[in-house]
């Protein structure tokens, strides 16, 4: 796989007549098996190799792309990107392409057997799950998905990145006449991944939850386990922290860093070389990653650049460019540093609130307050004196995702990768006083 | 083509499949964005590929390449039938299809203006022109104008005899200017939020929507939102303007619709529906003036095409009459599971992706009154405009919009602007509020290019027509 990338890179570089030249060839082989009413029903494979070019003349600057390899295609992706440029009006800001660097090593990144993982063996997977919530009376619905990939990037200055990558994601929905539980996997290895776990996981929630009752909305202490809390940390993230919207000054951060924006027990990292992430050596123009501390003790510490919103602020990359043309330099692999108590300490320590299981359709409602709203799903809880004691209809939350990390009392010694939008995101449960919900349902 | 699709049709069936089908899709996309006075992005992006769906014993396969050629078209149809037979391990009840589609035919979107067509120094320059327009204003911080057309080739063949070739063409534009003042930001997008306003047109959308001539007034509407009071908590009449009822209608009745989600199968990811087939005919959806038609025909929107991806041609079916609800979305393995037939909604998100039920253009039909009207009638309530946030439950009921900008209406007449307006509430009872909706004149199909479903995720580009609507009784705010 690498050798016909390097191949390929080295070719389109030499064919290219422009100042500077990058090329990015993404390969991936993508499989998902997923299965509703306890069978599958929608079962798939993908084969792709993309191959994109942005060329610089005279820091005129042109992105294109195709996934054809064929001699042909490959000289006419390189005369479209050249045909760009010279359209484009030069941009003096553009900082050039950054040079060679030492990379790091990620071969913790790519499991061969996860790569290799067959039809037959995600279905496997989709049946012990499909059997567990049958015999529990329940339904199951969810998707395995494994896939695996390269990633190159070279450039004519020199600068050459590779890596390889397997994922395995297992999401399961377990449902009953009107409750329903959740547990997902998301890691390097799909060997690191247990179906019964999940399975008893998710059925335990859909059984406690079954007869919900409608709650007032107010403010309420919640238990947010990891997938709500890493929902929570993602906007935060992504409102707050990215150099673009710091720079032009609609970061809520903007002029703040070093300052106290949040609880001193929270630390946030974005940490793409830990090998419990799915981890990403260099970003999308080539410059090596390394741990970011975002947030230290409740301290903003620093926000992620590209090269670009880099220079603009008159320091380097931290190396979170995406692949041309996108000009956004987002945080994709947060990491929340846990507590000393376990989950169920965490439960028994409150004493009148709401359990949340993950939240559903979130969005941000206002960036400056980094103001989210939701709803809650698959199992929400309320609890008295350290016990769950009944299940709640889902509940819609409009709250400030900075305020509640204000309020943490307490943060689970266990973690959990959970997919977001943009990466992953490593996150603990969190006890929230105060969090407010806005509105509830009757179903 | 012909001759590829064939040998993948054939090797199914040798191996055993009851049905197969194959698309060949090849879709060209040129984007352009200039930002704070510079060229920030200028990309021509070009995928090609095919994907083979098989049915093996009422179980489905499907596998997908970017290799167009007869020995990859061989190995991944002998991988879809294996990923098939993998599916028939954990099988309820083997897929039915109904009747065979035997369709035949060839569908182009009619264009005025080829957007590829048009020079890449004209579209530079328009939007040069704009995004200077927007930061000319005093106040203004940012600035964007973006630009994008898609070309989308698509040859459909299937064992019953379907055999479909399709060229569809998109263009669509925007700009957005962001001012900060103490404290606060705010942005303003024209002529939709969240990138550009979409459709199956050519440039001619362009030019009409006039980019230069709408930009001062958008910069200049940004800034004074910083001043503007804050939208009250309320429970009062709410004013929708156009694109922000596309997205009501989108949210709470385009996923409600869904057969799939309503069968579950989208259960772990977006969601089911809090509807039923046992709802048909019956249930009360909105008010007597709520009338909803999906309709994959209509001119110009973004959710038009002449063939569905399971070879149904593109029709209108009613979804929502006199308030009552009608018709779901629906695919041939679905609508055969409650009687009907597909109305023609599959649709896959490029090559490599299976289709499943996607809006065509969900349609809320245009009612009599004129925008004087719907503000005229009222005494006290509040106009909101454009976008700015959506979120709704797995079920569609309960959901929370919040728009750009607002207007207070005072004694039928437009009062003060007001910012950061919400608005929340549960779908049969804000339907049920609706009583009254904009006429002909007021009436535009608004696209959405990023329609979001499945695993693996898809993005769809779906159309809402839509005229401004009026509703009582709407809780305004967040609930201290």
């Amino acid at each position: 796989m690498t050798m016909t990338q390097t191949d390929l890179t080295a070719r389109l570089l030499a064919m290219s007549k422009a100042d500077q030249t990058e090329v990015v060839i993404a390969e991936r082989d993508r499989a998902l098996t997923r299965f509703a009413n306890s069978e599958i029903h929608q079962n798939v494979s993908e084969r792709d190799t993309e191959v994109r070019v942005r060329v610089v003349v005279d820091n005129r600057v042109g992105v294109a792309s195709t996934n054809d390899l064929s001699d042909q295609a490959l000289a006419q992706v390189l005369e479209r990107a050249h045909l760009l440029a010279r359209h484009a009006a030069p941009d003096e800001a553009f900082p050039g392409l950054p040079g060679p660097q030492p990379q790091p090593r990620v071969d913790y990144a790519y499991a061969a057997e996860t790569a290799a993982t067959s039809p037959e063996a995600r279905a496997a997977v989709a049946e012990v799950m499909c059997r567990m919530a049958t015999e529990a009376g329940l339904k199951a619905f969810g998707a395995y998905e494994t896939s695996s990939g390269c990633l190159t990037i070279a450039n004519s200055r020199g600068l050459y990145a590779t890596q390889l990558a397997t994922k395995a994601d297992v999401n399961l929905v377990v449902m009953g006449d009107d409750s329903s539980g959740y547990a997902s996997f998301t890691g390097v290895d799909a060997s690191g991944m247990d179906p019964e776990a999940l399975g008893r996981t998710a059925i335990e929630k859909a059984l406690l939850s079954r007869h919900p009752v409608e709650l007032e909305p107010g403010a309420y202490t919640v238990l947010l386990e990891e997938d709500a809390v890493a929902d929570l940390l993602e906007y935060v993230a992504n409102a707050g922290f990215n150099g673009k919207d710091y720079n032009d000054g609609i970061s809520f951060l903007s002029g703040h860093l070093g300052e106290q924006l949040v609880g001193e027990n929270v630390t946030l990292y974005d940490d793409p070389l830990d090998p419990d992430m799915l981890p990403l050596g260099f970003d999308g123009e080539g410059t090596p990653k390394s741990r970011l501390t975002l947030i230290e003790r409740g301290i903003a510490r620093a926000v992620t650049h590209n090269a670009y919103t880099a220079k603009e602020a008159g320091t380097v990359s931290t190396g979170h460019a995406q692949p041309a043309p996108s000009t956004a330099c987002l945080p994709t692999h947060l990491r929340m540093e846990g507590g000393t108590e376990t989950k169920a300490e965490l439960l028994k320590g409150i004493e009148r609130g709401i359990l949340v299981t993950r939240f559903h359709y979130t969005n941000l409602a206002e960036p400056l307050t980094a103001t989210i709203t939701g709803m809650t799903r698959d199992g929400t809880f309320w609890v008295e004196h350290g016990e769950i004691v009944r299940p709640l209809k889902n509940m819609r939350f409009t709250s400030s995702a900075l305020e509640a990390l204000r309020m943490v009392r307490g943060l689970s010694r266990e973690t959990k990768l959970v997919p977001g939008y943009y990466g992953a995101t490593r996150a603990p449960a969190m006890v929230v006083d105060g969090f407010r919900f806005s509105g509830v349902t009757r179903f | 083509m012909q001759e590829l699709a064939h040998h993948a049709l054939n090797r199914a069936q040798v191996l055993g499949a009851n049905y197969a089908d194959i698309r060949f899709v090849r879709r060209h996309f040129e984007t352009i964005t200039v930002r704070d006075g510079h060229l920030d992005g200028l990309s021509i992006d070009e995928s090609a590929g095919f994907g083979v769906r098989v049915l093996y014993d009422g179980s489905w396969g499907f596998a997908s390449s970017a290799t167009i050629s007869r020995d990859e078209i061989e190995r991944v149809t002998e991988l879809a039938v294996a990923i098939a037979k993998a599916s028939r391990t954990v099988q309820r009840a083997p897929v039915r299809l109904g009747a065979p589609i035997t369709t035949r035919g060839r569908y182009r979107t009619p264009v005025a203006e080829d957007p590829f067509e048009v020079s890449l120094e004209d579209k530079i320059a328009l939007l040069m022109a704009a995004e200077a327009e927007l930061r000319s204003v005093k106040g203004i911080r940012s600035a964007e104008a973006s630009f994008g057309c898609q070309k989308e080739e698509k040859t459909f063949a299937s064992t019953e005899g379907a055999y479909i070739e399709q060229e569809l063409i998109e263009t669509g534009c925007g700009i957005a200017a962001t001012a900060v003042g103490d404290h606060d930001v705010q942005r303003r997008s024209y002529p939709n939020s969240f990138g550009r306003h979409q459709a199956t047109r050519g440039f001619e959308l362009v030019r009409e929507v006039d980019l230069v001539g709408n930009a001062r007034r958008i910069a200049e509407e940004a800034v004074a939102l910083l001043s503007a009071p804050a939208c009250p908590t309320t429970v009062t009449t709410v004013v929708l303007d156009p694109t922000q009822l596309a997205l009501q209608v989108h949210e709470s009745i385009g996923h409600a619709i869904e057969l799939d989600r309503v069968f579950g199968m989208e259960a772990s990811f977006a969601g089911t529906s809090f509807l039923d087939p046992s709802m048909l005919d019956g249930f009360r959806y909105g008010s007597e003036l709520v009338n909803v038609v999906a309709d994959a025909t209509a001119p110009g929107g973004l959710g038009t095409f002449g063939f569905d991806d399971e070879g149904i041609p593109a029709q209108a079916s009613p979804i929502i009459e006199r308030g009552v609800f009608k018709g779901f979305l629906s695919s041939r393995e679905t609508a055969t599971q409650i009687g009907r037939e597909s109305n023609g909604t599959m649709r896959a998100d490029g090559w490599q992706r299976m289709p499943i039920i996607r809006m065509t253009n969900v349609n809320l039909l245009p009612g009599e009154h004129s925008f004087e009207r719907l503000i005229g009638e009222v005494d006290d309530g509040i106009y909101m405009h454009t976008n700015k946030s959506w979120s709704i439950d797995d079920k569609r009921l309960n959901f929370q919009f919040g728009c750009e900008i607002a207007w207070e209406i005072k004694g039928g007449k437009l009062g003060r602007m007001l910012k950061n307006p919400t608005y929340t509430g549960l779908t049969p009872e804000f339907w049920a509020n609706c009583d009254a909706i904009g006429d002909q004149s007021l009436w535009q199909i608004w696209g959405t290019p990023n329609c979001g479903k499945g695993q693996p995720g898809q993005t769809a580009h779906v159309g809402h027509g839509a005229a401004p609507a009026r509703f009582r009784n709407v809780r305004v705010g967040i609930l201290p």
